[in-house]
């Protein structure tokens, strides 16, 4: 199954890490006081150690700290009872201080572990190697002027947890898989919100390649700031080709930084570094080591969520849902809790046709989210409720949930109001039927010849004259038996 | 009135209290002092209007009955601390025209004891120098001359060479200074006053012009012992600011002053008196050990084997934590800008110009120490040598109470000595990087007159927050050594 790229000389395996820069969900900055909020206006959240004003200091924010813990503790990993804050030196107009405060040989966050659940429904663990707090930079805004730029340090000190794997993918598909599941996890922790568009997910991608059946590992890009999980496996995909193509023109491949330019769906090196970027990374000596107490971390631990894996496996041995339906129920944590309103006390598998079809088509189809959505759970488990106790056929149901969209009713009302009320009444269904074969002798008399196909037609035209809600089943039991009894 | 400017801070506290005269004519009295000694290049900004305001204000509380330990006393703040309107050079060309928003939380405790702020006090460029030889503002002079050569202008020290020669000139009544590797204790031992370096954590370093983080410390300067611990008291304290600041409470220092130093253990270390000593260094000391020893307490030789380590050691950690503190000058929010032609052009140019030689030096070893490749040969290996060096003192400390030192090698020299190699300047702190490095409380006091007439000071070192023990055993050899020498014509 492994997914293979064909080259002239044999067949190639991609390998894969990804470095995820996810903003912490938190008031303030990493080390200032400052909010954090998307959207103000330029240089709106600033305070004067985001600034890098002379004299100021850094002090962590605790909360960052338990968010940092929390997701670690998401991702199945050890936690670092010590970790320790480093500076990362280098120059640029929109960092103030000219480093970067970071984690570098004691994250806070140590090796951890990340199932990703593909299409054909397995499951893959992939290793995190490692999760660390370090500030944002501002923004460079080289488009407003001519000759110069605009610097916006809104972002600058916001806290980042950059969480590392192992080069453990193979495919592009299990990178999207990857950061599918990583977002899930971030988004039912509440530690990121996971917006890739807004910047407060960012992803960099290393990729390498070796022939198939090698255990090497060879020189590795690394593609920059890829802002959807599209685009990154589009690039994955469009990197190693690169690679592919150069090996085996006999050429080589240098470590390098690369950018993946969307529109033409290709990666380029960046625009070349005349000096390679030598960090000087040492501990900050503005902070102390950062210490976390067993107890610290045992709280958090105590208030985790169900995550999506255990809640996944749960919905497939408490409600019966196959691993695909179960996954796709477990992707949030809103849908999850929406699939199991509906579900409670009900027919599980039939809840998770009625949210994962039309529920979710209605979701797609309008100005619909989790807090907003288009029939609540209550009402949409009522709705399976009528046609568990007969009120409603399948396809009446299907009109009474376009009404429940639309009004937004209860569906008991929207029944009594339009009349949609399913009819169960063998008199008058069989009245119905009746006038349907006197005015079709000759059709009545091709099924008697032996022609069944045309019993379908027959329920239809009664269908038709009962507006849909004659039952079913009824109708056509009822239908054999005058045709063909 | 004239000779208002002579008294120390508790006699001033005292006399005011008493109503003999007020805080603004204090004040006045030194902003006459300040204009009349302007020679001495000692203030890069004086504030006499922000002055009489203050002390004005410090009037009234005191008559309200609402004065603060400090209140209506005229101070002058090294101009590494951030002052809120006030411009805030670090006595470097890079900083031109920086006037902070914000007021340091030294300088900020300082006046709500009711402090008055005279200016801003000359140092070396962002506190870097043994001389105040390296401020872009020009050299400070020390107030004091030699007998042989009245003429010759000699160096107050350095980095607080502005402070300890302001105390020494009474052009104010104590001063802020900030020690680095030697930054309070030599100047002051240099201009005849007293200084100390608090424990580091003591005082917190919020808004203080950074050099070397793990080093840097706040403390008073001022005429007496006493001074000092006053002075103290209202700058140290717990700083949520800052995270290095240590969360303990503040004792109050002037009681520790008892005069009573019987049965303390006093170390003298053997690797503080090298072949070549200066002899009257020596003296000052030996006679500092029997002024101890007739006072009771017992002197007993250690070893702090680990000192000749101490001043490479310094200048691989302070340099490094400096190349990285001083990146943030960079032409882009405040200060100097020299245009570029590109970004990089721009910070290339804007630094050039910006910094001086000696800043520029420390930058350049710093970023070399910390590159990748010699990290683990230079910062990784000093950072453990640091560690040894604070083990010898903890060592020592387990049979001492206190250790005597010189402060420096030698009395103040002149301008332009000591120049022509960088290694020569950096030996005057020889005897005070240790402590620094350890984190030590130090406190430097005028023991005694050179042949040529120039203050000697001697160093005392306590344990890690036993400021107390320190202050107790100045204060003892304060009245015996019975220095009240004053630089000519002050």
């Amino acid at each position: 199954m492994a997914y293979l790229i064909q080259g002239e000389t044999g067949d190639w395996e991609i390998v894969i890490g990804l470095e995820v820069h996810a903003q912490v969900i938190s008031n303030a900055k990493l080390f200032s006081g400052a909010a954090t909020t998307f959207g103000a206006e330029p240089n709106d959240q600033v305070s004067f150690v985001d600034a890098g004003f002379p004299g100021m200091l850094p002090v962590i924010n605790e909360t960052c700290v338990e968010q940092a813990v929390r997701t670690g503790l998401g991702l199945k990993a050890a936690i670092n009872l010590k970790s320790v804050f480093a500076r990362k030196n280098y120059f640029y107009a929109d960092l103030p201080q000219g480093y970067q405060i970071s984690q570098y040989e004691l994250p806070v966050v140590g090796e951890g572990e990340l199932l990703i659940d593909l299409a054909d429904g397995s499951s893959r663990a992939i290793g995190i190697e490692r999760l660390h707090l370090e500030q944002d930079a501002g923004k460079s805004i080289h488009d407003m002027h001519a000759t110069k730029s605009f610097i916006d340090l809104n972002r600058s000190g916001v806290a980042l947890m950059e969480i590392v794997s192992k080069p453990d993918m193979r495919s592009p598909e299990e990178a999207g898989a990857y950061l599918t599941k990583l977002r899930s996890i971030l988004r039912y922790l509440g530690t990121c919100d996971g917006n890739m568009q807004e910047g407060s997910m960012r992803c960099d991608a290393n990729v390498s390649v070796r022939p198939k059946g090698s255990t090497e590992l060879r020189t590795r890009c690394e593609i920059k700031n890829v802002n959807s999980i599209r685009f990154v496996q589009q690039a994955i995909e469009y990197e190693a080709r690169r690679h592919i193509e150069v090996y085996e023109s006999g050429g080589t491949i240098n470590q390098e930084t690369r950018l993946f330019d969307s529109g033409r769906g290709e990666t380029r090196s960046m625009r070349s570094k005349e000096h390679a970027h030598d960090y000087r990374y040492f501990p900050d000596p503005d902070l102390l080591p950062l210490v976390v107490s067993q107890d610290f971390v045992d709280a958090i631990k105590a208030t985790l969520p169900e995550l999506p894996d255990d809640k996944k496996a749960r919905f497939m041995a408490e409600y019966g849902l196959n691993a695909y339906d179960a996954g796709v129920m477990v992707a949030e944590r809103a849908s999850a809790d929406f699939f199991e309103a509906v579900a409670k006390g009900r027919d599980a598998k039939k809840a998770a046709n009625w949210v994962m079809g039309d529920f979710f088509a209605a979701m797609n189809s309008g100005d619909y989210s989790w807090e907003k959505p288009p029939v609540s759970a209550a009402n949409l488990g009522r709705m399976i409720d009528l046609i568990e106790d007969g009120t409603l056929s399948g396809r009446l149901a299907k009109d009474v949930f376009q009404f429940m969209v639309a009004e937004g009713k209860d569906p008991a009302v929207i029944v009594a109001e339009k009349g949609l009320k399913q009819v169960t009444d063998t008199g008058a269904i069989e009245k119905a039927i009746d006038e349907v074969i006197a005015a079709n002798p000759d059709k009545v008399a091709e099924v008697q010849a032996g022609k069944d196909k045309l019993i379908g037609w027959f329920v239809g035209q009664v269908m038709k004259s009962t507006q849909g809600k004659a039952n079913p089943g009824m109708l056509n039991e009822l239908i054999v038996k005058k045709l063909k009894g | 009135m004239s000779n208002l400017t002579h008294l120390t801070i508790a006699q001033a506290l005292k006399s005011m209290d008493k109503g003999e005269f007020t805080a603004t004519e204090l004040t006045q009295a030194h902003i006459e002092a300040m204009a009349a000694r302007r020679s001495l290049n000692a203030y890069i900004t004086e504030t006499p209007e922000l002055a009489l305001g203050q002390a004005k204000a410090a009037d009234d509380r005191r008559r309200a009955g609402t004065a603060g330990g400090l209140e209506g006393i005229p101070l002058g703040i090294k101009d590494l601390f951030c002052t809120k309107g006030v411009l805030t050079t670090a006595a470097s060309h890079i900083l031109d025209g920086f006037t902070p928003q914000y007021e340091s939380t030294v300088s900020a405790n300082l006046l709500k004891a009711g402090a008055v702020t005279l200016g801003k006090l000359n140092l070396d460029e962002f506190a870097m120098g043994s001389s105040n030889m390296t401020s872009h503002y020009g050299a400070v002079e020390n107030p004091w001359k030699r007998t042989s050569d009245p003429a010759a202008r000699l160096v107050p020290g350095g980095s607080s060479g502005g402070s300890a020669a302001a105390v020494s000139a009474r052009i104010a009544m104590g001063a802020t200074g900030t020690d680095t590797g030697g930054s309070i204790r030599q100047p002051a031992a240099f201009c005849g006053i007293t200084g100390i370096k608090p424990t580091y954590g003591r005082c917190s370093r919020w808004g203080i012009v950074a050099f070397a983080s793990s080093l840097d410390q706040a403390g008073p300067m001022a005429r007496t012992v006493e001074d000092c611990a006053l002075m103290l008291n209202a700058m140290a304290g717990h700083d949520p600011k800052d995270s290095t600041s240590a969360p303990m409470p503040v004792p109050d220092f002037a009681k520790a002053l008892t005069g009573d130093i019987r049965g303390l253990k006093v170390g003298i270390p053997l690797e503080y008196r090298p072949d070549g000593l200066n002899a009257e260094v020596l003296k000052v000391w030996e006679q500092g050990i029997e002024w101890l020893r007739a006072a009771g307490a017992t002197p007993v030789e250690i070893s702090l084997p680990h000192t000749k380590y101490a001043l490479p050691t310094y200048y691989i950690v302070a340099p490094a934590e400096a190349s990285s503190n001083l990146a943030r000058y960079d032409g882009v929010r405040f200060g100097l800008r020299v245009p570029g032609t590109s970004l990089d052009d721009m910070y290339k140019k804007t630094r050039a110009a910006g910094f001086g030689k000696e800043v520029r030096r420390r930058i350049m070893i710093g970023t070399y120490v910390l590159s990748a490749g010699y990290y683990d040969a230079y910062y990784a290996k000093a950072q453990k040598v640091r560690r040894m060096i604070a083990e010898d003192f903890r060592k020592a400390f387990e049979t001492v109470d206190v250790i005597l030192t010189p402060t420096a090698p030698s009395a103040a020299f002149g301008m332009g000595e000591n120049m022509d190699d960088p290694v020569t300047m950096w030996l005057n702190d020889v005897f005070t990087i240790p402590t620094s490095l350890a984190g030590l409380p130090g406190l430097s006091l005028p023991a005694g007159l050179s042949s040529d007439g120039l203050p000697l000071g001697l160093q005392l070192i306590g344990r890690p927050f036993d400021e107390e023990t320190v202050f107790k055993v100045a204060g003892v050899m304060e009245s015996a050594a019975q220095f009240t020498a004053a630089p000519e014509g002050i």
